[in-house]
């Protein structure tokens, strides 16, 4: 009898509870919404790695145009471009570009970098600390399983001054297909015949050894609670965990860690010899082994992909389209969207590549027409 | 006909609807998966289930090359492991629950067996992850490796992460479904039976093995195949916990090496998958191979269950 009294009355402060708390929300929900003007939803989908810094653009970015609302989802890169092609989305963002067959299944798509994406190998060794030297060639004969000793003499001999303990090697990779395994493997296969022969370049490659694990918390986690680990992460999250990573030798010979500022001159560097036009195909672009005595060698952009006529997209409208170039226009200007880049440890877009997005933004039309940018 | 009499009808045609509804929605789906399948079964055939390479990048000595073989063994091998472990125990509660524990211990601890489904399977993974790992790797797989490291399952270099780590895993996992099952099996036998066996003096031990469990047998058999079928579908937690290597290095011939299930390849890779590869097709095949490994599991333990409960019914009549 009590049982059933207890349970008739959780159900109505139940019942209660919710009644109120539904109209308490909705009544505040009416107050906040009734001054804004119509609102424009801008939607996109894609790549995971720059989805913290998308996310604090776009609520910057809403709270200066409260008109527009920007909802970015990140469920990888493959969903964006797939998302991109039976035009779901307004806009798309992948680590990698577009190769030929999604060229041809999303025409007329074009490619905005609007970060960079940059790959540290992080390491725990006992008593040895940040800069352990590495070479492009060395860290491949590790990942691929042919230096599997701490101690082995391609190692030492790099490091004569360092001792290396004769402990195994547990190498740490992604489990999950990712756009930082992609940069990763795709440095590889330049610095090594052997790998770019046997495992070449791939979101996700047939690793001979080693521990797989998920996200780049996944691998610094690991890399990080377990002995005589090595792994790759992006720049952020080695930069965030404090992680011990390696020097590596760039192609003038120096051993250069990894920061914002070797990067970020990389990328100009790389990018001073020629980059394709926006509507052309970014598959041969190759920021790594960028050539000048300061730059960081693993590094790439990662991209975001709109159609270049907009009256493909289903539901695009004249002011959708504005509000979508205007968008654009803004994540890559360096006191809009790139100014939050650097305290987030992403790399803000040097000046000559975010020259070359803006002629890229000014491209696209709605019905021919070209869109105003601000 | 009277308006009522059509109502009737009217509500019976629409459950009708609702309940192929159910149906229709399986046969959807896996006709979906096998569409979506159908260009690396056509291109690997028979390699697909037989093969034990997984490269999705083509080279120029290595071909691009789809075999499910090793996650096909990585879900067996850590599901067995988690029958092993979970199904002695599973069946110690039930019994004690039913046949021995007092009734103001039975309603409490029933209730607390059962509250293990209903933690999140991610947090059984961060468990797994952060805690199991190092009580495992500390007092069962360094010692086991260092001193019977000759033994091909206890090769390797012991990480934690591995196939051992997963079968616990979800060993854990299981035990609410097999012992919720198990002690309804044992609840159905017939007092008549117990009655019976003690009246010729069996001892309570003999009235369990022999009569109770071998009465309830077939039941107990498909609650066993029903864990069986939660451990082979789960995916967050083992994930989380296994290694996931790919390829001929996520062969599980060891406890203590990193491999990978077919849930977890799929949950790995498939959102970078690029749309229209081969790939995208193998994932969605691997899809397909685990969906009627799990529905044939799940047919074998209902018909199993049904059996039992049946002649509870018989009997109580």
């Amino acid at each position: 009898m009590n049982s059933k009294i207890v349970i008739a009355i959780a159900a109505i402060v139940v019942i209660v509870a919710g009644v109120v708390g539904y109209v308490y929300l909705s009544s505040s929900a009416q107050q906040t919404s009734s001054p804004t003007r119509t609102t424009i939803t801008l939607n996109g989908a894609g790549a995971t790695f720059p989805y913290p810094l998308l996310s604090v653009m776009i609520s910057h970015y809403h709270e200066q145009n409260s008109s527009v609302q920007v909802n970015y989802q990140s469920i990888g890169s493959g969903g964006g471009i797939s998302d991109l092609e039976s035009k779901l989305v307004d806009f798309a963002a992948s680590d990698a570009p577009l190769g030929p067959a999604d060229m041809a299944k999303a025409p007329g798509a074009l490619h905005i970098p609007e970060t960079i994406g940059a790959v540290t190998i992080a390491y725990n060794l006992p008593g040895i600390s940040t800069g352990l030297h590495l070479t492009g060639k060395v860290i491949a004969d590790i990942f691929a399983g042919n230096v599997t000793m701490w101690n082995d003499q391609e190692i030492q001999n790099l490091n004569t001054n360092t001792t290396l303990p004769a402990k195994s090697i547990t190498t740490i990779h992604r489990s999950d297909g990712s756009g930082t395994t992609f940069i990763f493997t795709g440095y590889l296969s330049v610095s090594s015949p052997a790998w770019n022969e046997t495992i070449g370049q791939g979101k996700t490659v047939s690793w001979p050894v080693g521990l797989g694990a998920s996200g780049n918390t996944g691998v610094a986690e690991d890399v990080n609670n377990t002995l005589y680990t090595i792994g790759y992460v992006e720049l952020a999250y080695a930069l965030q965990n404090a992680m011990t990573v390696a020097a590596v030798q760039n192609p003038t010979g120096n051993w250069i860690l990894p920061s914002l500022n070797t990067i970020q001159l990389a990328v100009q560097v790389a990018a001073s010899s020629g980059l394709p036009a926006g509507n052309q195909s970014w598959t041969n672009v190759s920021l790594v082994n960028a050539n000048d005595p300061q730059a960081y060698p693993i590094v790439s952009f990662t991209y975001l992909l709109v159609y270049q006529e907009l009256n493909v997209v289903p539901g695009m409208t004249q002011p959708k389209a504005t509000a979508l170039v205007q968008f654009l226009w803004w994540v890559v200007q360096s006191n809009g969207g790139q100014q939050y880049s650097s305290s987030l440890e992403y790399v803000p877009l040097p000046t000559n590549i975010v020259q070359i997005d803006e002629a890229t933004i000014q491209s696209i039309t709605f019905n021919g027409q070209h869109l105003p940018t601000s | 006909m009277s308006p009522r009499l059509s109502g009737d009808n009217l509500f019976k045609t629409l459950t009708a609807l609702l309940a192929v509804s159910a149906a229709f929605i399986l046969m959807i789906t896996a006709y979906e998966l096998f569409v979506g399948s159908l260009p690396v079964l056509q291109k690997f055939g028979i390699y697909f289930f037989t093969g034990t390479k997984w490269n999705p990048v083509q080279t120029i000595v290595n071909p691009e090359i789809y075999g499910a073989l090793p996650y096909l063994l990585g879900t067996l091998v850590t599901s067995a492991i988690a029958l092993l472990i979970g199904v002695p125990l599973s069946l110690g509660i039930a019994i004690f629950l039913v046949e021995m524990a007092p009734r103001t211990l039975r309603v409490p601890v029933s209730y607390l067996v059962d509250m293990l489904a209903a933690v999140p399977s991610v947090i059984y993974g961060l468990w797994g992850y952060f805690v199991l790992r190092f009580w495992l790797l500390d007092y069962v797989e360094i010692p086991l490796s260092r001193y019977l490291g000759w033994i091909p399952i206890f090769g390797g270099t012991p990480q934690g992460l591995d196939v051992l780590n997963g079968g616990v895993i979800l060993a854990i996992m299981i035990i609410p479904t097999v012992s919720s099952i198990s002690r309804e099996v044992i609840q159905a036998v017939p007092n008549s039976i117990r009655e019976g066996a003690y009246s010729i003096g069996a001892t309570k031990w003999e009235v369990i093995r022999n009569w109770v469990l071998s009465y309830g047998r077939s039941g107990i058999f498909g609650a066993v195949i029903l864990g069986l079928g939660r451990a082979v579908g789960e995916t967050m937690a083992v994930t989380m916990v296994i290694g996931n290597t790919i390829g001929p290095s996520a062969i599980p011939n060891s406890l203590f090496k990193p491999s990978q299930t077919m849930a977890s390849l799929i949950a790995n890779n498939f959102l970078e998958a690029t749309p229209g590869t081969l790939e995208l097709s193998a994932y969605i095949g691997v899809g397909l191979f685990l969906l009627l490994l799990s529905l044939s599991i799940n047919v074998i333990a209902q018909v199993m269950v049904t059996r039992v409960l049946k002649v509870k019914g018989g009997a109580v009549e």
